[in-house]
């Protein structure tokens, strides 16, 4: 499956990936003012910029061949899609005990501000074709391709 | 600490309603001009240290930032301009010499812009590029006096030749001066597009030798990086006795540029100043140039042409003629617009003189001492556009070398502050957060397009001559007419008025 890879050579730390991730996830996917100004919560990103500089790269959830996070999950909220192969959760199912955020190696689980139980993860922005982070990237710091682990 | 008299240059703007406090322009800007408060929730700009490079402008996801000219006005005085004054102010505060970087902004003639190129109309065809093939190869170094032949072979042995899939190449910058990611972006253009790029007298890093065939390596008045591997890594040698930005003096490399790989690679000590010396402290002469021409030539068996850049000086046509004498297979003439990483502002903006006169007067001269074959005119300062370089070639060049446009493709904003290290689009700098901003991939990409589009360009307005071939418009002064010039300029440029 294909997987987001990043360069950490070419990571400027700039964090767009982070305000592009948070503005496809709310009500206002296309306008990032109206997404930053007017949403009452602004989401998480569901991508963090790791760094000690000089070093910095943008970390997501790396959907995992064999996911702790959901084989941690206490509800089966934490899936796998089965036509893509992201590893998603399912809102209605998930009932907020984070189980997951601790079971992730990679700390690519977080606790989602806007909304009261649910985490926010990376879901590969699968309704959109390349990933936001990817997409808005000014340094090509963040790649999709074709990969293992 | 006294009252200081510096007044901004840039008024930066932030449209609120605009902005998502995002910070990403506190986090790009190198020079600390955006700056944001947790306890208020609020941005805030310090106008002073803003350059006007524009990389907040340029990353800012809402297009919330704007930079203006700080709207500060002296009493109108023709003499006494806002630049004169503040550098009196500076100058009096720092008790230096003003520094400045890229080449000179003064408004002295561009006479690229009063040159005009012909065109075929009824009376001879011209050409469509994209039906009929349409040469721009250049071969630079010496040519034979004349061919032999014998039964269809060529008996004559041609001298070594720098081949060019078209008359560009990447003029000299040190890595030292420019990151390794500008100098790996620079290399790999070159490479896919089949040119040139030229080290600088930055010496040759271990991850260049690889391009070495699409390398010109520079020895100049440090010496840094020379060794025997480094000579013959390149595909020709150059020797650099001055450059356009500051005919006559030297360079200074700031110990804090010197890295462990800058310091590797120039083969000094960590953290110590690389200093040129003014002078080639061996060459008083043309006597002495040639002994260095030829231990170049003799270090590298005679495979390698070997080139002589100057800068373009009052004399510069007696010069090229002694250097042409004193056996270089190419002569680099830099003009007074060429820029540099860091160079008194006073040298830069008055020291030199253009390049379009002094091309003509060298190659002029060149051709009545009937020596114009035995060396190739290579010529920089300030070539910035496809149609520059036609009207460089048609005046007599060989090739064009580009610098500022070719950082200008990597992303220079030419905001002029390359001498304080900071520069915010991870060229003109040593600093590890900086650098890694220019990706050479992309970089290298950005470059090769140049060079691609200038190449596509100039096929254009050949075949528009009714010429197919680079070399049929080489020297050909009969296809520029001048407008706008005097006579003597038109003299020294040996074109003729527009209209005649």
């Amino acid at each position: 499956m294909k997987k987001i890879y990043a360069q950490e050579k070419y990571c400027i730390g700039c964090r767009l990936c982070e305000v592009y991730c948070s503005a496809v996830h709310s009500e206002y996917p296309n306008d990032l003012v109206k997404a930053f100004n007017r949403s009452k919560i602004v989401p998480t990103p569901r991508v963090k910029v790791e760094e000690d500089r000089p070093l910095s790269f943008a970390m997501q959830c790396r959907h995992c061949d064999e996911p702790h996070c959901l084989k941690a999950c206490i509800t089966g909220a934490m899936y796998r899609d089965e036509e893509s192969g992201a590893i998603l959760n399912d809102a209605e199912r998930c009932v907020g005990c984070w189980t997951c955020i601790v079971a992730c190696p990679y700390g690519g689980i977080f606790r989602d501000e806007s909304k009261s139980k649910v985490v926010a993860k990376c879901d590969y922005c699968l309704d959109q074709g390349d990933p936001a982070c990817v997409k808005n990237c000014p340094n090509g710091a963040l790649k999709i391709e074709e990969g293992g682990e | 600490m006294t009252l200081s008299m510096n007044t901004p240059e840039f008024l930066v703007e932030r449209n609120l309603d605009r902005c998502i406090k995002c910070q990403v322009c506190v986090g790009q800007c190198a020079n600390e001009v955006h700056k944001y408060d947790k306890e208020t929730d609020s941005l805030s700009c310090e106008d002073l240290a803003c350059v006007g490079c524009h990389r907040c402008v340029t990353l800012c996801p809402t297009h919330a930032l704007t930079i203006k000219k700080f709207p500060l006005e002296f009493r109108t005085n023709a003499n006494w301009t806002p630049s004169t004054i503040n550098a009196i102010y500076k100058q009096a505060e720092s008790g230096g010499i003003l520094l400045t970087g890229m080449g000179n902004d003064k408004p002295y003639p561009i006479y690229w812009d009063h040159l005009l190129l012909n065109a075929s109309q009824v009376t001879n065809p011209s050409i469509d590029p994209l039906r009929e093939p349409m040469e721009v190869k250049t071969y630079l170094g010496r040519k034979p006096d004349k061919l032999d032949f014998s039964d269809g072979e060529l008996l004559t042995e041609i001298a070594p030749q720098v081949e060019l899939e078209l008359p560009i190449m990447f003029s000299a910058m040190s890595f030292g001066s420019i990151s390794l990611n500008a100098v790996k972006s620079l290399a790999a253009a070159a490479k896919e597009v089949g040119t040139m790029f030229n080290t600088g007298e930055g010496g040759l890093h271990q991850d260049l030798y690889s391009y070495g065939d699409n390398a010109i390596v520079q020895v100049a008045s440090g010496r840094f990086g020379v060794h025997s591997q480094y000579l013959e890594a390149g595909t020709a040698i150059e020797i650099k006795i001055g450059q356009g930005a500051k005919p006559g003096i030297g360079g200074h490399l700031p110990g804090e540029k010197v890295g462990r790989e800058v310091s590797e690679t120039r083969m000094i000590p960590e953290g110590s100043d690389a200093l040129s010396p003014a002078p080639h402290h061996d060459i008083y002469s043309i006597e002495d140039l040639r002994q260095l021409i030829y231990s170049l030539k003799e270090a590298t068996r005679y495979k390698k042409p070997v080139a002589v850049k100057i800068a373009a000086v009052h004399n510069v046509a007696a010069i090229a003629s002694g250097i042409a004498r004193a056996g270089a297979d190419i002569i680099t003439i830099d003009g007074f617009r060429g820029g540099t990483g860091a160079t008194p502002l006073r040298t830069r903006d008055n020291v030199g003189i253009p390049i379009e006169l002094a091309l003509a007067a060298v190659d002029s001269r060149l051709r009545n001492e009937s020596i114009r074959h035995q060396v190739s005119l290579v010529v920089a300062g300030s070539l910035r556009n496809s149609a520059d370089v036609m009207k460089a070639i048609a005046l007599g060049a060989d090739a064009v070398y580009i610098a500022s446009s070719a950082l200008l493709a990597l992303g220079c904003h030419m905001c002029q502050k390359c001498y304080t290290g900071k520069c915010n689009w991870g060229i003109a700098t040593q600093d590890p957060n900086l650098v890694k901003r220019l990706n050479p991939e992309i970089g290298a990409q950005r470059a090769a397009n140049l060079l691609r589009a200038w190449k596509h360009e100039i096929k254009e307005m050949l075949g528009g001559m009714g010429i197919n071939a680079i070399e049929s418009l080489r020297g050909n002064r009969l296809m520029l007419r001048g407008v706008g010039l005097s006579d003597r300029d038109l003299e020294i440029l040996g074109v003729k008025a527009a209209g005649e």
